[in-house]
């Protein structure tokens, strides 16, 4: 007993942990979860060994048949199915951005007072993203018709809850001074949201809507598979009929268009925003 | 008029909020854009009345929901859902040394620019698309979708992964090589704890990502509930076509929560 009185640092010696035993055993839960999740989906997914035996020889077959590529099939159908795919995206930004703008202006928290109101935008945005672009384009495809417009209609929906949701942040995030000074003066309402708030979320509006450009050149590119025009129903058509030159000219023209769509964005945002 | 004898000063001041000529070109040629594209696809208000008669009826048809085939939607989606769990795992694994070559601080020239431009490459397509070529590669089934979202998945994570080990603070690399460690070491006890906590916040997300596309790829033939709904599409049972998009989207919905809680368990 007086030995270990004489250690002096025999009554410190605890052990030190980073994180309390509640976020420990937490922690271990997600890890057991996560493990017990892969070990049942690795039991239970149906994978037939053959095809993956295959796989190899058939991934060569697929490069042999793709080369070499059918320039040829470039004029004939690639390029317009192409400046389809380009205005179904732009346009389909566009009217996202118009149909955004109310819906992040009812989710903002400094703008709209009634939580009820924002909590209906917040549904709108929600179920916008929680719809796939492709889902989108099928309904849009069963009540327009096959075509350019679903897709635009499909890409413009799809967005709106992206949109929405990062520009009611970017309003939430806005400087009270300005609004306050404009309150001051008697403007009305919609003077204050111009000259007030738009001045202060313009940047982020913009860097959204770019944003949100890009991401849109790449979904658009596969709407045609699902009858919503585009550069995709030439890969559809070409894909059905198995020309695997002519689908292997589509992917280098969707690769090039989509690298371009990125370096543009990033040069924009560079040099404007 | 009176108002302006009694200022005289107003015409000489300048304009609180001058005219911004440039801004308002901008605005307009967006605005004939838009018409013209609007033209170009014959977005016209009759085909929008017509439209909408036509949505009118197709909601009809989608009301009430159909209630019994609840096995096949049980087997499509437990399918999505293992697709997107095996996928988000195996390309984590392989993101995460793509990733790490691709880091412009840890590694020379000649290794990042093969593994951006590999990045590059897995992120310009759609994973519906590279589904396609994989269901041509390996056949139908769950294995097409599985490798398609693997591929998805290295591009998203390895690039973050990378932008993420880049932004990190150098000191503790250093203290760590000080002590003569070894390069495994160095990633190890330098690397991995200023990582370790975003790189989990991505796996989640790239989890949700999967969950969302998995029940996308069977539309080519990749796999799980795609499969389902393309077909009840294409049977115009549009009944049974909302209830898979209700089973959808509730499922993506559980899957955000989740994926939220454990973000904040690992902050």
């Amino acid at each position: 007993m007086t030995a270990e009185a004489a250690l002096p640092g025999s009554a410190m010696r605890r052990e030190w942990q980073r994180f309390t035993p509640r976020q420990r055993l937490m922690r271990y839960a997600v890890y057991l979860v996560a493990v017990a999740a892969v070990v049942e989906s690795v039991r239970s997914v149906e994978i037939i060994p053959e095809f993956l035996e295959d796989a190899p020889a058939q991934i060569v077959d697929l490069f042999a048949r793709m080369w070499p590529v059918d320039w040829s099939y470039y004029p004939k159908t690639v390029h317009a199915a192409l400046i389809e795919t380009l205005h179904i995206a732009t346009l389909g930004t566009i009217l996202a951005l118009a149909m955004a703008v109310p819906v992040g202006l009812m989710a903002a928290t400094n703008i709209t007072p009634w939580p009820a109101l924002r909590l209906f935008a917040k549904f709108i945005l929600v179920s916008s993203r929680s719809v796939n672009s492709l889902v989108w384009a099928l309904l849009f495809v069963a009540v327009f018709g096959p075509g350019g417009l679903a897709g635009t209609l499909a890409i413009a929906f799809r967005s709106i809850g992206f949109v929405g949701k990062l520009l009611a942040e970017a309003l939430e995030e806005a400087q009270k001074g300005p609004v306050e000074a404009l309150t001051a003066t008697g403007a009305p309402w919609l003077t204050i949201i111009l000259k007030a708030y738009w001045p202060q979320v313009q940047p982020s509006f913009w860097s959204i809507a770019l944003f949100r450009w890009d991401i849109n050149i790449r979904e658009s590119a596969v709407l045609g598979l699902v009858g919503a025009g585009g550069i995709g129903m030439a890969l559809d058509d070409a894909l059905n009929l198995l020309y695997w030159d002519q689908v292997a000219l589509t992917l280098l023209t969707i690769f090039t268009v989509v690298i371009a769509a990125e370096v543009l964005v990033t040069f924009i945002r560079s040099r404007i925003i | 008029m009176s108002i302006a004898a009694q200022e005289p000063g107003a015409a000489s001041r300048a304009r609180p909020f001058p005219a911004n000529w440039p801004a308002r070109l901008g605005w307009m040629a967006l605005a004939a854009y838009t018409v013209y594209a609007a033209s170009l696809f014959q977005l016209t208000w009759e085909r929008f009345v017509v439209g909408l008669d036509n949505g009118a009826k197709f909601i009809g048809r989608m009301l009430p929901p159909l209630l019994d085939k609840w096995a096949l939607l049980a087997r499509g989606l437990s399918e999505s859902l293992e697709i997107a769990i095996i996928s988000t795992v195996i390309g984590v694994a392989i993101a995460m040394p793509i990733g790490l070559f691709a880091a412009r601080n840890m590694m020379p020239p000649w290794v990042t620019w093969p593994a951006r431009g590999l990045i590059a490459l897995c992120r310009s397509f759609h994973p519906v698309i590279v589904a396609i070529l994989f269901v041509k590669a390996v056949g139908f089934g769950a294995l097409a979708g599985i490798m398609a979202l693997i591929v998805a998945s290295i591009g998203f994570i390895a690039k973050l992964f990378a932008e993420a080990i880049e932004e990190i603070s150098l000191k503790q690399i250093e203290a760590v090589r000080a002590t003569g460690a070894g390069f495994a070491n160095v990633l190890i006890m330098g690397v991995q704890p200023q990582v370790l906590a975003r790189f989990i916040g991505f796996s989640t997300y790239q989890l949700d990502s999967n969950l969302r596309n998995s029940t996308m790829v069977g539309i080519v033939g990749g796999g799980g509930i795609g499969a389902t709904l393309f077909t009840a599409f294409q049977r115009f049972d549009y009944d049974f076509v909302l209830t898979i998009l209700i089973c959808i989207i509730a499922m993506i919905m559980v899957g955000e929560v989740l994926s939220g809680w454990v973000r904040r368990t690992f902050q």
